[in-house]
C-alpha cells in the first residue's frame, strides 16, 4: 500500500563538483602521470564512468614514499608542533568550506547516501583533522607511559596507509590526521573503486600550502597497496580492510621494524533484551546494519534477540524496514545507496543465497531496485543458527542475520564466539546489566542503546581478528609515535 | 482483536485497579531519549519538494485547529477567526479550510454561529484549561457546558499533579468521567482529545505512559500541550504519540488521532511533522481526523509557502490576512 | 659413618597448577654455568604446550574478572613467597647465570621488587592508559583496557629469573594468563618460581610454565589459533625464528611484542610498554538522556 504523500524526487546538485576526465598521482605536492595503465573509477549508482585514474606501479610507489622521505626529514619532523598544527587547522576549515562538494562526490563515487556523507562522513572528517590539529603541540602530554623516561614522544618516519572503500574520506582522515600531527610523512592508497575523495583531497592540501611530499596518494589497486606496505623505506603502516588481506600485511611485515595497525573486519552482535527501549532498538538495528548500505566493518549484522521478546521485535523491525528508501545516492531522501561494486554485490549475492540454502527465512520489504547500477534490497534473515554461513561471514551488505537467545550467559557466548571482535551493541534499560555486558562482550567497541557513533576523541579498533591498535582518541596517537 | 470492541473493555483487566494499571504503564517498554531525539532529527532532513511539497502544504492547512486562547478574546476576535478558518486565502478559492477552530467554552457559541454548516469544527478547552486544577464536578461541567454550546470536539487536560505523583488510576478515571461528559442527548458524542502538557510531563517516558493511559480511558486524540507551557509541541514528543497510536492500533483495532499543539510556526516544521506521521504511524494517519496542528501563525506561514508553490515567487506577510 | 645422600629435586612442567612430566617423556640435562651437571629438567612438546593453551584459556575469564585489587594482593604473595624462599632463588641463580654471590643476591631483590612494582599496577594501569572521551555528543564514553587474553611468552634466555619475571608479571598483573617457555639453558630458576608461584594464591592456569626449547614449541604457540598474543622477548637477536614466528602469529592476528636484537638490561624502569603490549582498549558507548 502506497502512501498518497509520495516524496518527490529530491537530487542534491551534481553541479558543484568538477570531475576531471583524467586523474595522476599526487607526489611530492604536484599531480603526476603514473608509469602504470589507469584503470576507470565508475558510479555505482548508475556504472557511468566518472574519470580515468592512474595506476601506481612499483617506480611510482617509490618516488612517493622518497618523497614523503625527503619531506620528514627536511620538514615536518622538524617542523615545531604547533606550526604542523596550522596546516592541520588550515585543512579542516577547507574541509568544511568545500563541505558539501565532498559529499556529492563521495556519494557518486561511492554509492552511499548523500544524507549520509553530507550529515556523517564529511562532518566527521573536519572534525578529525580540527580534533587531531590540536595534538601536534601536545604530544608530551599524550603519552603517559613514557613519562617516566622523560615524555618526549618522537614520530616514526614514513607511514604508508592503505584505506577501504567503505568510507573513503573518513578512512583518509583517520589515517593522515593523526599521523601528520604526530610529525610523520605519508603515502596513502585510496581504495581502487574509491579514489575521487582522495585527489580532491590532495587539492586541498595544495590549497592549504601543505609542504610538498608530507601527504602523497598513490592510486591503484591490491598490488599498488602490496608495493607500498611492503616498501623498505616505510616505517608505519596502517591498513583498514578485510581480515584476510590484514593477515597478508602482518606477514609481509614479519621481521621488520615497522610498526602496524590493523583494522579489520567485523561480525558484532547486536543484543537485544527483553527490557530494551524497543523502538530505539529498532533503530538501532537498523542503523547498525544498514548505515552504509551495510558497508561497515563494526556493522550489527548479527542480530540476538531474546526469546520472549523477539516476535514483536521482528514485527517492529520488518514495518520500519519497509521505510527504508532505496534508491539514487545523490537524493536527499535515499537511506540505502548502492553497493559499491558488481563484486561485493556478487558476494552479498552467493552469501545470501548461501543463507537461504542453509535453510534461514529470508526476508525482504517490497523495494524497486533501479535497472543499472549495483543494488541490493534490505534484508533479514530468520531463524539462523551459530553454525550458519551467514552468521559467521563478514557479509559486508546490507544482510542482517536474526538469532535468538534466552539468558545473558546465552548472549555472551554466542556474541563472542567469532574470531571477530571490532564491536557489539547491547540494548536493555537495565544498568548493571548495561555494566556486565559490556565487561564480558570481546569487542574494542561497545555501544549500549545506541550503535554505529564515531567521534574523533572516541578510540576505535578491535580484539582478536578485528585487527590491532586504535583509531581516533589520545590512543590514536600511539600508533604513530615512539 | 475486532476494533468494535470497547477499549474500555479490552483492557478491563489493566484498568481494574491502581496497582494493575501501574503495572501495565510502568510495563511499557522504556525510552531512550538519545535515541528518539536522533530519530525525530533524521526525519527532519527527509526533503520534500515540488509535488511532495504542494500535497503537505494543502493537507497540514486542512489539519489545522486554528486556536485563540487569549484572555482578551472576544466574539468579534472569535468570528473573524472563524471566518479566516473558512477562507484561509480569501485570493484563492482552492485553498481548502482548516479542520476546526479552538477556543474557551464561552466562545463556542459565537464560532459555532458564524461556521455553521461550513465543515470547520469547533474546538473547545475544557476542564479547567490550561492547568486542570479544579474540581472534578467543575471540570465536568465545563465540558458539558462546551459540548451544550455545540462543541464539536472538547479538548480536555489531564491532571498532571495526579499523574506525576502516580495516582495514575485518577487521571484514568477523570478521562472516562469527561468523556461521559462529551454524550450529547441524540446520542452521539463530542470528540475527546487529551491534553498531557508534555512540556510538565516532561520524560519521553511519562509521554508514552500517559498515551496508553488516555487511550485505554477512550480519549479519540492525544494531545501534546496547551500552548501555554514551555516547551510545547516537539518533534519527538510527538513521535513518541505517533508510535503509541501506532501500537494500540495494532493491538486493538482502534485508531487514535494525534495533535501536536503551540510551537509549530513554519511550513518547514509542520511538513517535518507530515513526514513523521506518514512513517511512524503510518499514511492512515495522513487525514484531518487522525491528525491535527494545533497553531495560530502557522496557518499564514503555510499559506505563503502555497503561494509561492503556485506562483512561483516568494510572498509576504501584506498578502495574507491578520485575524 | 656413611654421608647422608641428599633428596634431589624432579623439575618439572608447570601446568593448570599441577606439576606433570612431559607427555613425551623427554627430559634434557641441565648444567650450571661452568657446564657441570645439575639435574635433568623435562622437556616440553608441543602437545605440553597444546595443554597449557588450554589450561591458559580455563584460567583467563577466571583471572581476568577478579578484581584489579585482588590481583594486586595476589603478584604481592608472590613478591612475599619469593622472600621467603630467597636463599633458594639466590643459589639457583648465581648457579644457572654463574653470578657471583653479591650479584646474585641483588638480581633476586631486583626480580622480588619488581613483582611488588607490578602489584601496584594493577589497579592503577586502568587509570593511567583508560579515557573518558568528551565526544560531541549526548554519549558517556568511556575508554578502559583490558586484557589480551591467552599470551604466549618466550622467557630470555640468559636472565633466567629477573628477565622471566619482568615478561610475566606485566603480562598477568592486567589479566592475561601466560604459557612460559623458560630459558632454554637456565630452566631451574622457572621452575623454582612455578613451585613459588603454586603456593602464592595463583589460581592454576594463570601462569604456565614449559622448561624446552623456545625454537621448537615457539612455533607451535606462535601459530595456535587460541593464543592471542605472543611476546618474542625470548628469541632476542634470532632474526630468522622471530621472522617466522611472526608470520605464523598473523595466522590469528596475535598480537607480536617482537625480539629485540639482544637482550634489554633487566634493571632498567621498565615502562608501561610490556603492560600495554597485552591490553585492548575497550569503548563503551552510552547515551545521557532522562
Amino acid at each position: 500500500m502506497g502512501s498518497p504523500f509520495e516524496y518527490a524526487p529530491a537530487p542534491e546538485s551534481r553541479s558543484i563538483v568538477d570531475i576531471k576526465p583524467s586523474y595522476g598521482l599526487f607526489v611530492n605536492g604536484e599531480f603526476v602521470d603514473g608509469h602504470g595503465k589507469s584503470f576507470k573509477t565508475i558510479s555505482p549508482a548508475t556504472e557511468e564512468v566518472l574519470a580515468e585514474v592512474a595506476e601506481a606501479d612499483e617506480a611510482d610507489v617509490d618516488a612517493a614514499v622518497k618523497a614523503a622521505r625527503k619531506a620528514y626529514d627536511k620538514v615536518w619532523s622538524k617542523m615545531p608542533g604547533r606550526e604542523r598544527a596550522k596546516y592541520l587547522y588550515r585543512i579542516a576549515r577547507i574541509i568544511q568550506e568545500r563541505s558539501r562538494e565532498l559529499a556529492v562526490l563521495e556519494s557518486l563515487d561511492n554509492g552511499k547516501p548523500i544524507k549520509e556523507s553530507r550529515d556523517v562522513d564529511v562532518p566527521i572528517v573536519a572534525a578529525h583533522f580540527f580534533y587531531y590539529a590540536g595534538w601536534a603541540d601536545k604530544l608530551a602530554y599524550a603519552m603517559p607511559h613514557s613519562a617516566g623516561r622523560g615524555s618526549d614522544p618522537q614520530p616514526l618516519g614514513v607511514a604508508a596507509q592503505v584505506i577501504p572503500w567503505n568510507f573513503p574520506l573518513l578512512m583518509l582522515a583517520w589515517k593522515i590526521a593523526p599521523a601528520l600531527a604526530c610529525g610523520n610523512t605519508v603515502v596513502l592508497k585510496p581504495a581502487e573503486t574509491t579514489p575521487l575523495t582522495a585527489l580532491l583531497f590532495a587539492e586541498i592540501c595544495q590549497q592549504a600550502d601543505l609542504p610538498p611530499g608530507v601527504v602523497n596518494i598513490v592510486t591503484g589497486a591490491g598490488g599498488t597497496g602490496q608495493a607500498l606496505v611492503s616498501h623498505p623505506g616505510v616505517d608505519k603502516v596502517a591498513f583498514t580492510g578485510s581480515t584476510e588481506v590484514g593477515k597478508a600485511i602482518a606477514r609481509a611485515v614479519a621481521g621488520t621494524d615497522k610498526k602496524v595497525t590493523l583494522e579489520l573486519g567485523g561480525k558484532a552482535a547486536n543484543i537485544v533484551f527483553d527490557d530494551a527501549p524497543l523502538n530505539q532498538a529498532v533503530e538501532g538495528i537498523v542503523n547498525g546494519i544498514f548505515f552504509n548500505q551495510g558497508h561497515v566493518c563494526c556493522a550489527g549484522s548479527r542480530l540476538l534477540v531474546q526469546e520472549s521478546v523477539a516476535e514483536e521485535l521482528l514485527a517492529k523491525l520488518k514495518r520500519r524496514m519497509s521505510t527504508l528508501r532505496v534508491g539514487d545516492p545523490l537524493d536527499k531522501n535515499t537511506d540505502i545507496g548502492a553497493i559499491n561494486s558488481a563484486e561485493q554485490l556478487a558476494r552479498i549475492r552467493e552469501l545470501s543465497d548461501i543463507g537461504e540454502a542453509e535453510g534461514a527465512g529470508r526476508w525482504s520489504p517490497e523495494c524497486e531496485l533501479p535497472q543499472h547500477g549495483f543494488w541490493f534490497p534490505p534484508t533479514l534473515f530468520t531463524g539462523v543458527s551459530q553454525a550458519h554461513r551467514i552468521a559467521r561471514e563478514e557479509i559486508f551488505g546490507p544482510v542482517l542475520s536474526v538469532l535468538t537467545f534466552r539468558t545473558p550467559s546465552e548472549a555472551v557466548e554466542k556474541a563472542n564466539n567469532t574470531p571477530y571482535g571490532l564491536s557489539a551493541g547491547v540494548w536493555t534499560e537495565k544498568g548493571s546489566r548495561i555494566l556486565s555486558m559490556a565487561n564480558q562482550l570481546r569487542a574494542g567497541v561497545v555501544w549500549a542503546n545506541t550503535f554505529n557513533k564515531f567521534d574523533p576523541t572516541s578510540p576505535f579498533g578491535g580484539f582478536k581478528e578485528s585487527g590491532y591498535g586504535r583509531e581516533g582518541g589520545r590512543h590514536g596517537l600511539e600508533a604513530y609515535l615512539r | 482483536m475486532t476494533a468494535t470492541a470497547s477499549n474500555l473493555d479490552l483492557y478491563a483487566e489493566v484498568t481494574r485497579s491502581e496497582a494493575s494499571l501501574r503495572r501495565f504503564l510502568h510495563g511499557l517498554p522504556g525510552v531512550d531519549q538519545v535515541g528518539a531525539d536522533a530519530r525525530a532529527a533524521g526525519l527532519g532532513t527527509r526533503s520534500i519538494k515540488t509535488s511532495a511539497k504542494v500535497y503537505a502544504l494543502d493537507l497540514a492547512i486542512r489539519m489545522v485547529d486554528l486556536t485563540t486562547l487569549e484572555g482578551q478574546d472576544t466574539p468579534g476576535k472569535v468570528r473573524a477567526l472563524a471566518s479566516k478558518a473558512m477562507r484561509p486565502d480569501p485570493a484563492d478559492p482552492s485553498c481548502p479550510q482548516v479542520a476546526a477552530v479552538c477556543v474557551y467554552p464561552d466562545m463556542v457559541a459565537t464560532a459555532k454561529e458564524t461556521l455553521d454548516s461550513s465543515g470547520v469544527h469547533v474546538a473547545a478547552v475544557a476542564t479547567a484549561f490550561p492547568s486542570g486544577r479544579a474540581a472534578l464536578d467543575i471540570k465536568l461541567a465545563d465540558t458539558r457546558d462546551a459540548v451544550e454550546a455545540g462543541a464539536d470536539e472538547i479538548d480536555m487536560v489531564i491532571d498532571r499533579g495526579a499523574f506525576l505523583s502516580g495516582r495514575y488510576q485518577q487521571v484514568f478515571d477523570e478521562i472516562v468521567a469527561v468523556k461521559q461528559a462529551c454524550a450529547r442527548s441524540n446520542g452521539e458524542s463530542a470528540h475527546l482529545k487529551v491534553i498531557f502538557e508534555t512540556g510538565e510531563l516532561q520524560t519521553y517516558d511519562n509521554v508514552r505512559r500517559a498515551s496508553w493511559l488516555a487511550m485505554m480511558a477512550g480519549a479519540d486524540f492525544i494531545k501534546t500541550s496547551t500552548g501555554k507551557v514551555q516547551p510545547a509541541a516537539t518533534l519527538p514528543v510527538t513521535l513518541i504519540m505517533l508510535e503509541a497510536v501506532r501500537d494500540f492500533r495494532e493491538q486493538t483495532g482502534t485508531m487514535i488521532g494525534v495533535k501536536p499543539a503551540g510551537g509549530i510556526r513554519t511550513a518547514k516544521d509542520a511538513i517535518k511533522y507530515l513526514v513523521m506521521v506518514n512513517e511512524i504511524a503510518g499514511p492512515d494517519w495522513l487525514d484531518p481526523d487522525w491528525f491535527r496542528f494545533g497553531a495560530s501563525t502557522l496557518l499564514n506561514e503555510l499559506l505563503m509557502q502555497r503561494t509561492k508553490m503556485t506562483t512561483g515567487r516568494y510572498s509576504g506577510p501584506d498578502y495574507f490576512t491578520l485575524d | 659413618m656413611n654421608a647422608r645422600i641428599d633428596v634431589r629435586k624432579t623439575y618439572k612442567l608447570y601446568i593448570g597448577g599441577a606439576f606433570p612430566r612431559s607427555e613425551s617423556g623427554h627430559s634434557y640435562e641441565v648444567a650450571d654455568s661452568k657446564g657441570k651437571f645439575v639435574a635433568n629438567a623435562a622437556l616440553a612438546s608441543r602437545k605440553d604446550a597444546r595443554d597449557a593453551v588450554v589450561a591458559a584459556r580455563k584460567a583467563f575469564g577466571g583471572w581476568s574478572g577478579r578484581t584489579a585489587y585482588n590481583r594486586a594482593q595476589i603478584l604481592y604473595r608472590i613478591a612475599e613467597v619469593m622472600e621467603d624462599r630467597r636463599p633458594q632463588f639466590v643459589q639457583a641463580t648465581q648457579q644457572s647465570e654463574g653470578l657471583s654471590a653479591a650479584k646474585a643476591d641483588k638480581v633476586v631483590d631486583e626480580a622480588i621488587d619488581r613483582l611488588v612494582w607490578y602489584a601496584g599496577w594493577a589497579d592503577k594501569i586502568t587509570q593511567v592508559v583508560g579515557n573518558a572521551n568528551p565526544v560531541a555528543g549526548p554519549f558517556f564514553n568511556l575508554s578502559t583496557p583490558e586484557p589480551t587474553g591467552v599470551v604466549a611468552v618466550l622467557a630470555p634466555q640468559e636472565s633466567s629469573l629477573l628477565g622471566l619475571v619482568s615478561v610475566v608479571a606485566p603480562a598477568i598483573v592486567t589479566g592475561n594468563t601466560v604459557v612460559v617457555v623458560s630459558s632454554y639453558d637456565r630452566p631451574l630458576p622457572a621452575v623454582t618460581f612455578s613451585e613459588v608461584l603454586a603456593t602464592s594464591d595463583v589460581p592454576g592456569g594463570v601462569v604456565n610454565i614449559l622448561t624446552g626449547s623456545a625454537a621448537t614449541i615457539g612455533p607451535w604457540l606462535a601459530s595456535h589459533m587460541d593464543v592471542n598474543a605472543i611476546d618474542l622477548t625470548g628469541i632476542a637477536g634470532e632474526t630468522a625464528l622471530a621472522t617466522d614466528l611472526e608470520v605464523a602469529a598473523a595466522d590469528n592476528l596475535k598480537r607480536v611484542r617482537r625480539a629485540p636484537a639482544a637482550e634489554p638490561d633487566w634493571t632498567l624502569d621498565p615502562g608501561l610498554e610490556p603492560m600495554t603490549a597485552f591490553l585492548e582498549i575497550k569503548t563503551v558507548w552510552h547515551p545521557i538522556g532522562v
